[in-house]
């Protein structure tokens, strides 16, 4: 492949499996739609600043889609620095005023109501992340809502427990935390920021994805339905404007993050020198490395749950496959007849593996990489399941043959896209999968305890699956090395992130 | 130019001493051939310095780099021996240790305290080495058929702008780097250099890995940013009070988002702790299946 070859398209495969469109081969599944009537969802979304829904002061707004059918499901207000302003001081007010000064069992109390209702709510909320986000509705039904209301669960316990965070000291809030999340996991990325946040004591002012901003409305109601203080949970929506406003107020203790790596380092420099506290959960390209003495079959459903899980969207995604050369042509070959089985389609339909891609923009940036990856030289494989004709969709695409240099290699894509590469020796496959400046995760697949041990020791990331992938819980510390982030969110660690010790407790 | 010292007799001439600086286990003189005066109180000369350059400090992170998976792979019981021999040299150099003190202008009684503190200190983080990773460490009870835990790792090649305090302030920012497996490049630029450049020579006679400690001495504003800047570096501890040096550091750092803790105490006789270790860790958590 030269550069003056134009990319031809990707190949169809010669094999196919398990057809499940229902079309040709009489073998496929029946469509399972959920049923979205009982889902209230409203035109128009307010901003949730001092316990009440508002319209951004300068009465602007944004529209919120359906990925899966590009049709507008509501407006929504876009905040500026006024309303940034407003829920910052509302914040400082119910922490100055209320939540410091609550008895640490009441604070608990309240984050307990949320986990509850969020338990209660869980299929409305379920929907409406997969009808706002395209994710399919088996993984917002079974992973994230069940997970965010887990985190809460697991963070009020926490409330009355501070003393105990750091062996040797007491403990005590930041203040005011101003919080930005991405679109992937717009529920669940809003539990991780404000279940450890407000349990600790603190108040927050946090900003959803604007092309996500539904479930975190509706944890707003949920918030204000619990009774939780006006002002100790402000929602503001809106864009990357509205994000930079919050992460570089004033008046903001602590700065959490959740997103791209080249947006960290902007908020890593705005925030020099300002001693505030920060936490930067970022990119990643990880390794997922497949041993000669792997179990086969079950290391092609990890690869497939690595990268497939919620179309590639993850930033812990296994997105770089490193296969022991031993057993690289029987992984590659089942992978492949795996990803056949692999239903690409309407989110709210519980047969569906892989729904849509977030956005337009994100879509386009996905087709921009799998011209790259062919450009270069790696050799595309893309399973030939039918997508629907609306809608933003990528069916799951393998490069084969890939090298360190590729683009794809290096960079994060953020969609259901494979490196594949191959290596002879236990110490390569660790030197490849260390050969990136992301450090966020990695997943080892072997049959011998002693070398996963090894290997995982080895890998320099701040999150390690032995023959699994993709697992989360509240209990266990997620975040990355090196450019994948700074700080953790989830368990003790977690908790440590929104307190400072103090003196002998 | 000499540590002054009365000569026991009149008529010999005392054999001066070189200071140099300290990588890889070795003691070169800077690259770039220049140096500094290390001055008395009153302004008199008493040595030479190397006046490092930004290719030094590069230097110095190779040498750093390049120790650093070794010692992080050294069980923690055998850098806690190492720590230990530390504070026996430096026991054992006491009275060399409080004439430099002396000659940078400490009251003999204080630098004899000073002295000790630092030689506790080693101590104390000596014994921290194989405990810090008990108390912090964790089982995570997930909600699902897996072993989980997260323990500490070192964050890697830290680099640190050694306090004023010459001596005390000088272990505490190290020690707690290398009891927790990272390895160091020490910048060390204030007016009393000398503790920090025969403390190398207390390091290399204390079974410390060449690379695991490297002490460059000169000038901030010339080894600082580079050493911030620099890609293979994990980390940076920057001990002074100044927010403005502080902040470009910070700013250097951003490059390849190195850790960054900022120590500004400028008395550094109570900042002994197991924190201090675990600001320079990072957390692994790590899943195994528990079935058949």
């Amino acid at each position: 492949m030269t550069d003056s070859t134009p990319p031809t398209g990707l190949t169809a495969p010669k094999l196919r499996l398990g057809l499940r469109d229902g079309s040709d081969d009489g073998w496929g599944y029946a469509p399972a739609p959920e049923s979205t009537d009982h889902v209230e969802l409203r035109d128009r979304y307010g901003l949730f600043i001092a316990g009440e829904f508002t319209d951004a002061a300068d009465g602007r707004t944004f529209e919120t889609a359906n990925p899966a059918t590009e049709e507008k499901i509501a407006d929504v207000a876009l905040a500026g620095d006024a309303d940034v302003d407003a829920a910052v001081a509302a914040a400082r007010h119910a922490y100055d005023e209320v939540w410091s000064k609550l008895a640490p069992r009441e604070r608990g109390k309240y984050v307990y109501r949320i986990a509850r209702v969020l338990q209660e709510r869980g299929r409305e909320l379920a929907i409406t992340e997969s009808l706002d986000g395209g994710k399919p509705i088996r993984e917002s039904r079974d992973v994230d809502i069940p997970l965010a209301a887990a985190h809460f669960f697991y963070y009020a316990g926490w409330a009355d427990k501070l003393d105990y965070a750091f062996p040797g000291r007491g403990a005590r809030p930041l203040g005011v935390a101003g919080q930005v999340i991405p679109w992937n996991f717009p529920l669940l990325m809003a539990a991780w920021k404000i279940a450890p946040a407000i349990a600790a004591g603190n108040t927050v002012v946090l900003k959803p994805a604007e092309t996500t901003p539904l479930t975190a409305l509706k944890l707003a109601e949920i918030i204000r339905d619990a009774g939780v203080p006006p002002g100790v949970v402000n929602i503001v929506t809106g864009a990357g404007e509205t994000g930079a406003a919050v992460v570089q107020h004033e008046d903001v203790d602590k700065v959490a993050f959740t997103g791209s790596t080249e947006v960290g380092k902007l908020i890593r420099r705005a925030l020099a020198g300002s001693g505030k506290h920060y936490t930067l959960e970022l990119g990643g390209k990880a390794a997922n490395l497949v041993f000669e003495d792997a179990a086969v079959d079950q290391a092609v459903e990890g690869i497939v749950n690595g990268i497939f899980f919620n179309q590639g969207h993850v930033c812990c995604a296994g997105s770089r496959l490193l296969v022991q050369e031993s057993v690289a042509g029987e992984v590659i070959s089942k992978l492949k007849d795996r990803m056949e089985t692999l239903i690409v389609g309407d989110p709210l339909d519980k047969n569906t593996d892989i729904g849509a891609i977030n956005s337009r923009a994100q879509l386009d940036k996905i087709e921009e990489y799998l011209e790259i990856g062919e450009a270069e030289g790696a050799e595309p494989f893309q399973t030939s399941c039918p997508v629907p004709e609306r809608g933003y969709w990528c069916r799951p695409t393998l490069f084969l043959h890939a090298s360190q240099s590729h683009r794809v290699v290096q960079e994060e894509i953020f969609g259901p896209v494979l490196a594949v590469q191959t290596f002879r020796t236990v110490d390569e496959g660790i030197a490849m999968a260390n050969n990136t400046p992301y450090g966020l995760s990695g997943g080892v697949w072997s049959d011998k305890g002693a070398k996963a041990f090894r290997v995982t020791s080895r890998i320099r990331a701040g999150v390690l699956w032995a023959n699994t992938y993709n697992k989360f819980d509240p209990t266990a510390p997620f975040g990355g090395y090196k450019e994948s982030g700074i700080g953790r969110e989830g368990g003790l660690a977690g908790l440590h992130a929104y307190l400072q010790p103090e003196a002998a407790a | 130019m000499s540590e002054r010292r009365s000569a026991a007799a009149a008529d010999r001439l005392p054999v001066l001493k070189t200071h140099k600086v300290y990588v890889g286990g070795k003691f070169p003189r800077s690259e770039s051939g220049r140096f500094d005066r290390a001055l008395a109180p009153d302004g008199t000369p008493i040595a030479n310095i190397c006046r490092c350059s930004r290719k030094d400090v590069r230097d110095a992170v190779t040498a750093a780099r390049a120790a650093q998976a070794g010692w992080a792979a050294r069980t923690a019981y055998n850098r806690g021996q190492i720590l230990y021999r530390i504070a026996e040299m430096l026991e054992g150099r006491s009275g060399q240790f409080e004439a430099l003190l002396a000659a940078g202008g400490r009251a003999p009684d204080e630098a004899a305290v000073e002295v000790q503190a630092a030689t506790d200190r080693l101590l104390h983080y000596a014994g921290w080495t194989d405990k810090f990773q008990q108390v912090f460490s964790s089982v995570n009870p997930v909600a699902t058929s897996h072993f989980n835990f997260s323990i500490l790792e070192p964050m890697g090649v830290v680099g640190v702008l050694a306090p004023q305090s010459p001596l005390l302030g000088l272990v505490s920012s190290i020690a707690p780097a290398i009891a927790g497996g990272n390895t160091t490049v020490v910048l060390v630029t204030g007016s009393q250099p000398l503790p920090a450049t025969t403390f190398g020579e207390v390091l290399n006679s204390s079974d410390v890995p060449g690379g695991v400690v490297n002490i460059l001495t000169g000038r901030r504003d010339e080894m600082l940013a580079p050493l911030a800047a620099h890609r293979d570096v994990d980390a940076v501890l920057l001990c002074s009070p100044d927010p403005d040096v502080a902040r470009s550091a910070e700013i250097e750092a951003v490059h390849n988002l190195k850790r960054v803790a900022v120590r500004a105490h400028e008395d550094w006789a109570d900042v002994q702790s197991p924190y201090e270790i675990t600001d320079l860790q990072e957390v692994k958590t790590t899943w195994h299946p528990i079935g058949s």
